[in-house]
């Protein structure tokens, strides 16, 4: 279903990197359910410590989180993995953060709260721009 | 009552209606006019009695001095012809006097001497026949054994007697000397005219009805009255009795009194004895020409008083009138400021409430939305697949997602509201706006039979603006217009104008107005007057919100029943 992938089994490695428990857990079993691995990180620190044992397709970043700014997280990512999209999560009204982001090389944004079937339609996007 | 009707037609109908500013209007008034005219009156009357004492002393003061005066030169006067008579018969004796030439001769020194105060002489024996006469009568054997002054004279020695007419028919008085040493006794008596002793008392004169008058003891006058008409009711028997009364004390005294008389006027009277009690001398005047002085102060006085009075009125209508308008318009005032002061601080507060419950309600909303889509994926599973109720669990999710999309719908309109951040502004024409809008909205209008109109200024300045956010300010205000007009329709004007650096937009309808009651309220996020569920009640709200952030304001005019105009005032851009 997805075409670019580099998963074995061909499903898109999805890294969601939000502190809301709650709300990711109920979008990662979703996204999994319709053929994603998807792994979870509730913090920027713990996003990063993911990204660097493991390799995604695409990775969705909270901007707002209680231990580090998301542009910072961005920044790093894009380090580790200059090729990951990084679709980023902004708060109502927050679009001059997501401007940042896109200058900072993210792919795009959603404006929390944000519904599944638009998560899922960037998530597509994204995966289809993969330049690997 | 009259008063209040006066004060009433003072007011404006407005203020004349409200209660409050009755009362206010009538206590102002009343305090005005009491504290000027009560003290006024006080020392107006404290002065004028105590003027008045005074003048009336000083009134009494002068006529006693007049009258007591007079009762001196009148009792010297008698006294002074008495001694001449008694003197002439101790001088020269019966026997020369007898003699009619010698008698002559000293009538004419008299006469020489004091005018004609002396009439005649004549020289009278024991049984009262006269045995010589001198003087312009035909007297010479007159007989005056029964006159009253002969009996006097023969016990007493001398004698003034009352005036009467007497053997000559003519009003005189007798002054007689009884030598009752010499053999035979006889009296030496004189005739004083009547005339020449009236003169004495009428010149006594004040004023335009001051008189003088002499009455014996029987009331009767013992002065003629000379130029000056006498009182109707003088001689009076009673009046006379009256003041001899209160004469009775007698004595130099002057005794001043103030009577009615029969024709109810007010007189003065002075009166003084005269030869020893047997005459009273009376002077008597108008109480009202005597008193003319004070009569003309309290004339002025009086008319002063009025003025006055009447200034203090006209005052304190004036006066009251401009205090309670003036204050009517200073409550006014504060009113709407208070108003508007609550309004902003209100909804500023509430702005923070609802963005703070909007991004606590966002988060759990939007997890049992996804939990709802996240039963859904599971029900796609085959084991469900033939669950009897399947349809109705995706009923049930559907409506969960359903109404928590609205619940995310209306949390965003708040957060919209409580946005502090502005939106991308541009120079733009509002009347272009308008014009849109109007476009926009003509199925709608159309369809709820409302006559759209608009009167636009064509000079209108630019404003900086987000179109986007004054497009949803103003389809906010003409569906609300809309709605109220109900299904009856009705006409929808949109007019702008420039104001003192606003462009004003004017939205008017012809529908049911906004009670007074909930115009305080209508900015109030969530107050809404529509049907549950058929309004947020958001709407002005972020009409408020956006405009304020602007510089701009929202004014409302509505009268039930006949339509609402709302007025959004856009501060013009700095540029033009």
């Amino acid at each position: 279903m997805v075409s670019a992938t580099q998963d074995e089994t061909g499903r898109l490695r999805l890294l969601l990197v939000d502190d809301e428990v709650g709300f990711t857990t109920v979008m990662a079993k979703r996204l999994t359910r319709r053929n994603m691995e998807v792994t979870m990180a509730f913090s920027g620190t713990q996003g990063i410590q993911t990204l660097r044992v493991k390799q995604f397709d695409v990775a969705v970043l909270d901007l707002k989180m209680e231990d580090m700014d998301g542009i910072e997280v961005l920044k790093i990512f894009k380090i580790m993995d200059p090729n990951m999209p990084v679709i980023m999560l902004t708060g109502h009204g927050s679009e001059k953060s997501a401007n940042e982001g896109i200058q900072h090389g993210a792919y795009d944004y959603l404006t929390k709260p944000y519904e599944f079937t638009e998560l899922l339609e960037k998530i597509r996007q994204a995966a289809i721009s993969i330049k690997r | 009552m009259p008063f209040d009707d006066i004060l009433h037609k003072l007011l404006p109908p407005d203020l004349t209606r409200t209660p409050y500013y009755r009362s206010l209007l009538r206590n102002i008034v009343l305090t005005i006019i009491s504290v000027s005219i009560i003290p006024m009156v006080v020392v107006s009357s404290t002065l004028y009695l105590q003027f008045r004492h005074s003048y009336r002393e000083k009134v009494n003061d002068h006529l006693r001095e007049l009258v007591q005066k007079h009762q001196q030169n009148i009792d010297n006067f008698l006294q002074e012809r008495l001694t001449d008579i008694r003197l002439m018969a101790a001088r020269n004796g019966h026997e020369r006097l007898k003699d009619e030439s010698f008698l002559q001769r000293n009538l004419d020194l008299l006469q020489q001497e004091y005018g004609s105060v002396f009439v005649d002489l004549g020289v009278v024996n024991a049984e009262g026949n006269q045995e010589a006469y001198a003087g312009p009568f035909k007297l010479a054997k007159a007989h005056y054994g029964d006159a009253d002054w002969f009996h006097t004279a023969i016990k007493i020695d001398f004698v003034i007697s009352d005036v009467f007419l007497g053997l000559r028919g003519l009003p005189h008085f007798i002054v007689a000397v009884h030598s009752s040493a010499s053999h035979p006794p006889w009296i030496l008596r004189a005739t004083i005219d009547f005339v020449a002793f009236s003169d004495l008392v009428n010149n006594i004169r004040i004023g335009r009805t001051g008189i003088a008058y002499i009455l014996n003891r029987e009331g009767k006058l013992q002065t003629s009255p000379g130029a000056r008409p006498m009182p109707a009711d003088i001689p009076n028997p009673l009046l006379a009795k009256a003041l001899w009364d209160n004469m009775s004390a007698g004595g130099d005294d002057v005794r001043i009194a103030l009577k009615k008389d029969s024709s109810g006027q007010e007189g003065i009277y002075a009166g003084a004895f005269l030869k020893n009690g047997d005459w009273l001398l009376i002077y008597q005047q108008n109480a009202e020409d005597a008193f003319a002085d004070l009569d003309q102060s309290f004339f002025i006085a009086t008319v002063i008083m009025t003025l006055g009075t009447a200034a203090v009125f006209l005052m304190a209508f004036a006066l009251s009138r401009m205090i309670v308008i003036r204050t009517a318009k200073a409550d006014e005032e504060n009113k709407l400021m208070g108003q508007k002061v609550v309004e902003t601080g209100k909804l500023a507060s509430i702005g923070e409430l609802a963005a703070g419950v909007a991004h606590e309600i966002n988060n759990p909303v939007a997890i049992m939305v996804e939990e709802a889509g996240w039963i859904g994926d599971l029900l796609e599973e085959k084991e469900f697949q033939d669950g009897k109720n399947l349809e109705e669990f995706k009923r049930a999710l559907a409506q969960i997602q359903t109404q928590g999309r609205r619940c995310k719908d209306i949390t965003h309109k708040l957060l919209s509201f409580a946005r502090k951040t502005a939106a991308t502004a541009q120079d733009i024409q509002i009347n272009y706006l308008i014009e849109d809008l109007v476009a926009l909205s003509a199925q709608r209008t159309k369809f709820s039979m409302v006559e759209v109109k608009t009167e636009l200024e064509e000079e209108l300045p630019m404003v900086r603006v987000s179109v986007s956010e004054l497009q949803q300010v103003f389809l906010n205000l003409i569906n609300n217009a809309i709605d109220a007009m109900g299904n009856k329709g009705g006409k929808l004007t949109l007019s702008t104008r420039a104001q003192k650096g606003f462009a004003v937009v004017d939205v008017t309808d012809t529908g049911s107005g906004i009670p007074a009651a909930n115009l305080n309220r209508i900015f109030d996020p969530f107050f809404t007057t529509k049907a549950v569920g058929k309004g947020t009640g958001l709407g002005l709200s972020i009409c408020y919100g956006i405009i304020n952030k602007l510089g701009g304001r929202i004014e409302v005019a509505s009268t039930v029943d006949v339509g609402t105009t709302f007025s959004v005032y856009i501060p013009v851009s700095a540029g033009d």
